[in-house]
């Protein structure tokens, strides 16, 4: 077997990814540091920083008390003056505790201080639903972060890109939100071995079609792929865009496949009101895209509503793999 | 007052016993120029010249400048709202801070920040914050850096007794103390948060018995009296950089003016103000350099006109500075070159 055909075959879950790149972090650069609550011998809430602390040691990978908004607020000062760190929230409900030093503080440094100094901080965030874990443990807030300039915002939604991203946004000298979701971290996929990026502000097209657009992000890519899949044998052809990037946000990407395919849906975890979907048919609808549209633009969020703990309603409350399938069909069918 | 004695060692105060004369002098200067930048900057926004608001930290020179004696460019600070002082104390330029105030391209923050955002990472200040207590966990972040860059340097964190029930408080001094960095908080207490009253928003007495729950050393002391904040404040430098972690300083001090422009001063006596007017900081410094012959009248009236002639300079170069471009408006929100 050639080197080659075993790179091809190599995979991790989306979890071994993050650690992986984190490892490769950690070993090229001494500034790096990991830092959060029981990312230490317990390996982090949801495994992700696994054993690192063994290789790197209690200095490198720091346990910190729960103290979201201090901790926080350590890495911005960190990050201010020589360190690199990676601040990971146990939930990304958490940040709720921290938003002061994040969205005060971090993101806006740079610009009150103009152009004086930089906050080059990753922080990684677990979200999302299906765990039930019930309200303060399940939501996506990316949206929040989406809205303060000074940040970027991702939501990687492969291994492949979950590793690629974060060595990218370690290399970014601005302050990078990282929004995981949770159940993809068991998530299996091809990953490149050694050191790569995988640039930020770039949507990937994952499934080229021709009859509608889906622009969809996290967890919700693999929805919209499932259901592209049916849909294909029922004639309808989805181009399935995996928008990666929340801040700043791919607009190239999205309106050349409106222009191409005439109708739009987006489909995200986060709240449907205002959220990400909300941004990108403000986009749509802005653009000379708009004249191409030959149905109105459909979104698909979550429901107006904290997460609940019944796994039947909390499946409920946020979109499913059927009500794709349902948006595609009345939109291509002309019946929106 | 010490001249009518003998002088033995005990009675010579920590200060005199402590710097140079030539240190103590450029310390009476840094506090004058403290008193009349905040004059100048007082009578810019009478006159109209500045706009926004400000908060002036006249009577409280001895505790930005004193806190400061053993410190380096390599050392860090952290500053808050009323932070004017310190950036001086850590040897900001002054035309740069005028032009600031002024919105101009060449203000330290070329006219992004203003009054309460300036720093001069190059002189070690990480910069006033206009976030009540925003600076603390800021300053054991810098800490975390020097400790773990090897570089030596040692943070102080400056805040205001208003800082001390925010929640950053507890969480930036237990992080501090468990990690053992060497980091100074020094608490200028200034008596009110805005108009409330450490007496009505404070459970404690003094500010600095909390350092207790923190296990580190906590101390407080007349806060207009430059040798007893200098010596607080090198002794509890000495201990962070010796390797023994954070202490808690308490500088008891007051402001002479608002808490900004917009204050009626509904909330204290024409009496409480005078009163502490009379313990003035530069007075007191003035008096314990003259009595000790470190420095002569005469010097000092010399120091009153050069420093004025800095202030004139500053606001002069402020005045005729070009304003940042209309275009450039949304510049340094990201670094230019990377996806934003």
């Amino acid at each position: 077997m050639s080197a080659d055909s075993r790179e091809e075959l190599r995979e991790l879950s989306y979890a071994e990814a993050i650690r992986e790149a984190m490892d490769i972090a950690l070993g090229r650069d001494e500034r790096v540091i990991l830092m959060g609550e029981d990312i230490g011998v317990y390996g982090g809430a949801f495994q992700v920083t696994g054993n690192l602390v063994e290789k790197y040691g209690t200095d490198r990978v720091m346990d910190t008390p729960i103290s979201e908004l201090g901790g926080a607020g350590v890495a911005v000062g960190a990050a201010l003056t020589g360190l690199r760190p990676i601040f990971e929230f146990q939930f990304s409900d958490f940040a709720a505790l921290a938003m002061e030093q994040i969205v005060n503080q971090a993101a806006k440094i740079r610009y009150m201080l103009g152009g004086a100094v930089s906050v080059p901080l990753v922080m990684r965030f677990p979200a999302g639903s299906g765990t039930g874990a019930a309200a303060q443990h399940s939501q996506s807030l990316e949206a929040w972060f989406g809205h303060v300039p000074g940040l970027k915002v991702i939501q990687p939604s492969t291994p492949e890109d979950a590793k690629g991203m974060l060595l990218a946004a370690l290399e970014d000298p601005d302050p990078v939100m990282i929004f995981e979701h949770k159940i993809l971290y068991k998530m299996k996929g091809h990953v490149p071995e050694g050191y790569y990026t995988t640039p930020i502000g770039k949507a990937a097209i994952r499934r080229p079609g021709t009859d509608v657009s889906i622009v969809a992000t996290s967890l919700m890519v693999h929805k919209a792929l499932a259901a592209a899949e049916t849909l294909a044998g029922e004639g309808i052809d989805v181009e399935v865009i995996d928008l990666r990037t929340v801040r700043p946000m791919d607009r190239e990407t999205i309106l050349a496949s409106v222009r191409k395919t005439g109708k739009l849906i987006c489909v995200y975890e986060g709240v449907k009101t205002l959220g990400v979907g909300a941004e990108i048919s403000a986009m749509v609808a802005e653009s000379d895209a708009f004249d191409f549209l030959e149905a109105p633009i459909l979104r698909l969020g979550g429901a107006e509503s904290p997460i609940p703990y019944n796994p039947e309603l909390e499946k409920a409350v946020v979109p499913q793999v059927p009500d794709i399938l349902e948006a595609a069909r009345n939109i291509a069918k002309g019946r929106v | 007052m010490e001249k009518s004695r003998p002088m033995s060692e005990v009675n010579i105060p920590y200060a005199i016993r402590a710097y140079s004369p030539e240190a103590l002098k450029a310390a009476l200067r840094k506090m004058i120029l403290i008193r009349k930048f905040e004059e100048g900057a007082e009578d810019c926004y009478t006159r109209g010249l500045i706009h926004g608001t400000m908060h002036l930290s006249i009577g409280q020179e001895a505790s930005a400048v004193g806190s400061c004696m053993s410190l380096s460019d390599e050392d860090k600070i952290t500053s808050t709202h009323r932070g004017h002082g310190h950036c001086i104390a850590k040897n900001a330029d002054l035309g740069k801070m005028f032009a600031e105030f002024f919105g101009k391209d060449t203000g330290y923050c070329r006219g992004r920040g203003g009054s309460m955002h300036i720093a001069d990472v190059a002189k070690g200040n990480l910069g006033a914050n206009g976030i009540v207590g925003g600076g603390l966990p800021i300053a054991v972040g810098a800490a975390l850096s020097a400790k773990r860059l090897g570089t030596g340097a040692v943070t102080i964190c400056f805040f205001g007794d208003g800082a001390n029930n925010e929640g950053a408080f507890h969480e930036a001094l237990n992080m501090a103390a468990v990690w053992k960095l060497p980091v100074v908080f020094v608490c200028e207490n200034n008596k009110y948060g805005m108009s409330t009253s450490t007496e009505r928003s404070t459970a404690v007495k003094n500010i600095a018995e909390r350092a207790a729950a923190y296990s580190m050393p906590g101390v407080t002391v007349d806060g207009n009296d430059f040798s007893a904040v200098s010596e607080a404040v090198d002794t509890a430098v000495t201990h962070a950089r010796a390797g023994n972690g954070p202490s808690l300083v308490e500088n008891l001090t007051y402001r002479w003016r608002g808490h900004s422009k917009s204050d009626r001063n509904r909330y204290r006596t024409k009496e409480e103000i005078s009163d502490w007017m009379e313990r003035d900081p530069i007075l007191q410094m003035t008096e314990l350099l003259l009595s000790h012959k470190v420095i002569s009248e005469a010097e000092v009236e010399t120091l009153q006109a050069e420093t004025t002639q800095v202030i004139k300079d500053a606001i002069e170069f402020a005045a005729a500075s070009p304003a940042p471009e209309i275009e450039d408006a949304i510049r340094f929100v990201y670094n230019e070159g990377t996806a934003a």
